[in-house]
């Protein structure tokens, strides 16, 4: 019942409310000339520093869905949820060496998304097209595993329902209100309250992970909690520690998702906001400060086993949701102003990110499909517009996913989504590096990549949850004729053959002398850093200095 | 905007040897035979969960010194480049 709930409720929504309200007045921090321009509203000016970049990439890359579900799979499988840990351990030495170059090669050309990068790169408009789709189709679940953030907090508090619209209404209340500060201020809006969100969060991590062992006897006695649990359970693939056929999905998983995690253009946004190349780079050794507090709170898991937390029934009878997790275990060991603020933390941190998902997802629309195919002769102001338009249908369209369909369907989506965008990796990635595949052949490898990896997670049955395909990303070995029990990550594989044929296909149709799209950058244009001036590109892709 | 691009200095300049360096965070938690044991523990931390933890500071420790070591001085003398200097 929500009335046993009403601390914690009265203390969430004053936060809430007082983070919008910040949402709004974020258009005129920083005082911007005009919003009427897409690397104002879209990029926050291109011009934020250290700290802001610090606290809107973290609140970017580490999600409430992060927060939620990451110890959800502890608790549920052990050493196996644990692989987040090294997957954001990874992804930051990656980021120092790619993301420098896109950056420095987005200034110099004016690009807003990654498909901006491979149209001026490849000179391909249809190889864009495939990127800045593939990039708009995965953010759209990963928005709506937000709003499954947000939902298991809600449900925590008794702010739930027996309809379909009673039970999703605060979500879309919350969703509306995202809805007008982004449309109003932009980046600008998460960027400010970034800051809120990750000192709650920060607040909160510290508190559970000195209380809670206090109140449970200590790590050593949580530890020896889970042990029980795993030993007691007939699962195969949980435990403290990892066994010998789940460590090559841990260490495919850990990398895969390391290297999706730049190619999703909610990351490329983040990182173009900011002023120059000194700012990334200082990032990449102060962000994972994010990984501590990630991995602490996935320890959290153990935690809730040894207070003996029992998840809240999910969406369908009989089944249970096990994001709800944390919320049980904070709700019931924390006292109720607390629980609230640790509550509201999880929401504003659902805001942050979905707000950047959907302005990332809107430029992809702006830039390479609208300005390409729909109104060339766009001015920098109608994109601006088009791009606020967009995320209002990018935000409803991730809304329904989670009211018509099953939030178990949306995380299978999320799944698939990460599949997705890994076979983006050859042009946005390699491409910063080398010109050297032809746009054919990475047509090609994206659609061999894509086809396996979707044949691959359609084979993926869980036979503990009774559902036959795309039950999860961990492919049996065997199905490819190997005599062994080990798994694989699907995406690891899919961008593995993706690669190949991309490379073959190149050396085929080098070998035909099939006419390649020209490159519009330079070899220098991977260096400069803000102090050099913007080029503009010709009708031919060929670029010309801007006078 | 000023005149076309004269302050262009050398490309090139993210190669450095000191960039190797961050193979080693990169590799280094995929070696998962390195950290899959419960013992030593630490703190009631079974090692597979402290020593990933601890990863986490050699990461920072090596991006924080790569940064260092291949920070561009911000004055120096600016040499234009060719604009032919194409990537193959």
């Amino acid at each position: 019942m929500w009335r046993d709930h009403l601390t914690e409720i009265i203390v969430f929504a004053v936060l809430f409310v007082g983070v919008s309200a910040l949402g709004f007045v974020a258009a005129k921090w920083r005082r911007p000339d005009t919003m009427e321009h897409l690397d104002e509203w879209g990029l926050g000016g291109r011009n934020f520093g250290s700290w802001i970049t610090w606290f809107l990439v973290g609140g970017d890359l580490y999600t409430a869905y992060t927060f939620v579900a990451v110890p959800a799979l502890v608790f549920g499988a052990g050493a196996m949820g644990f692989f987040a840990v090294p997957y954001t351990v990874i992804i930051y030495p990656l980021f120092f060496l790619v993301l420098v170059r896109l950056w420095s090669v987005s200034h110099r050309h004016g690009l807003v998304t990654p498909a901006d990068f491979v149209r001026t790169r490849f000179g391909s408009p249809t190889l864009a097209l495939l990127v800045a789709i593939t990039g708009i189709v995965a953010t759209m679940p990963y928005i709506a595993l937000q709003l499954v953030g947000i939902e298991a907090v809600l449900k925590t508090m008794g702010v739930t329902g027996e309809s379909t619209v009673a039970r999703h209404a605060p979500i879309i209340i919350a969703f509306a209100i995202l809805a007008a500060y982004t449309y109003q201020s932009g980046l600008r809006a998460p960027a400010l309250i970034a800051f809120v969100k990750d000192t709650l969060i920060y607040i909160v991590i510290l508190v559970a992970v000195f209380w809670l062992p206090s109140q449970l006897g200590g790590w050593g006695a949580i530890f020896d909690a889970a042990q029980a649990k795993y030993d007691a359970s007939p699962a195969a693939s949980d435990g403290l520690l990892l066994n010998a056929n789940n460590q090559l999905q841990y260490i495919t998983l850990a990398f895969g998702s390391a290297l999706a995690l730049f190619l999703y253009p909610h990351s490329v946004t983040g990182v173009l906001a900011s002023r120059n190349r000194d700012v990334i780079k200082r990032n990449m050794s102060a962000l994972p400060a994010y990984s501590l507090l990630l991995g602490l709170l996935a320890m959290l898991g153990f935690a809730a086993i040894a207070a003996g937390v029992k998840p809240l029934p999910g969406a369908n009878p009989g089944s249970v949701d096990t994001n709800t997790i944390v919320p049980v275990l904070f709700d019931k060991q924390f006292p109720d102003w607390f629980a609230g603020v640790a509550f509201a933390a999880i929401g504003i941190g659902a805001l942050v990110p979905a707000a950047i998902m959907s302005i990332a997802a809107a430029n992809l629309f702006t830039r390479n499909i609208y300005k390409e195919y729909l109104n060339r002769e766009a001015s920098p102001a109608q994109e601006a517009k088009v791009s606020k338009v967009a995320s209002l249908v990018v935000k409803v369209g991730a809304l329904l996913c989670i009211v018509l369909l099953d939030p178990q369907f949306s995380i299978d989506l999320q799944l698939i989504g990460g599949v997705i965008i890994l076979q983006t990796l050859p042009s946005v990635a390699l491409g910063l590096f080398t010109r050297w595949f032809h746009k054919g052949a990475l047509i090609a490898g994206w659609a061999a990549g894509m086809g396996l990896g979707m044949w691959m997670l359609y084979q993926i049955a869980n036979p503990a949850t009774g559902r036959m395909h795309f039950a999860g990303s961990a492919f049996p070995l065997e199905k490819f004729g190997f005599d062994t029990k080990a798994t694989i990550y699907v995406g690891f594989v899919a961008v593995l053959v993706n690669l190949v044929v991309a490379a073959l296909a190149t050396l085929v149709l080098r070998a035909g002398k099939v006419t390649d799209g020209p490159d519009g950058t330079v070899h220098d244009d991977y260096f400069v850093d803000e102090d050099s001036p913007r080029r503009g590109t010709d009708s031919e892709g060929e670029p010309v200095a801007v006078a | 905007m000023g005149e076309p691009a004269p302050d262009r200095r050398p490309g090139d300049r993210d190669h450095s040897p000191w960039n190797w360096l961050l193979i080693v965070p990169i590799v280094l938690p995929l070696i998962t035979t390195f950290y899959n044991s419960s013992s030593p523990d630490l703190l009631g931390f079974p090692r597979f969960y402290w020593q990933q933890l601890a990863y986490i500071l050699v990461g920072v420790s090596t991006t924080t010194l790569v940064y260092r070591m291949t920070k561009r001085r911000s004055s120096g003398p600016r040499i234009p480049a060719s604009r032919s200097s194409r990537e193959g």
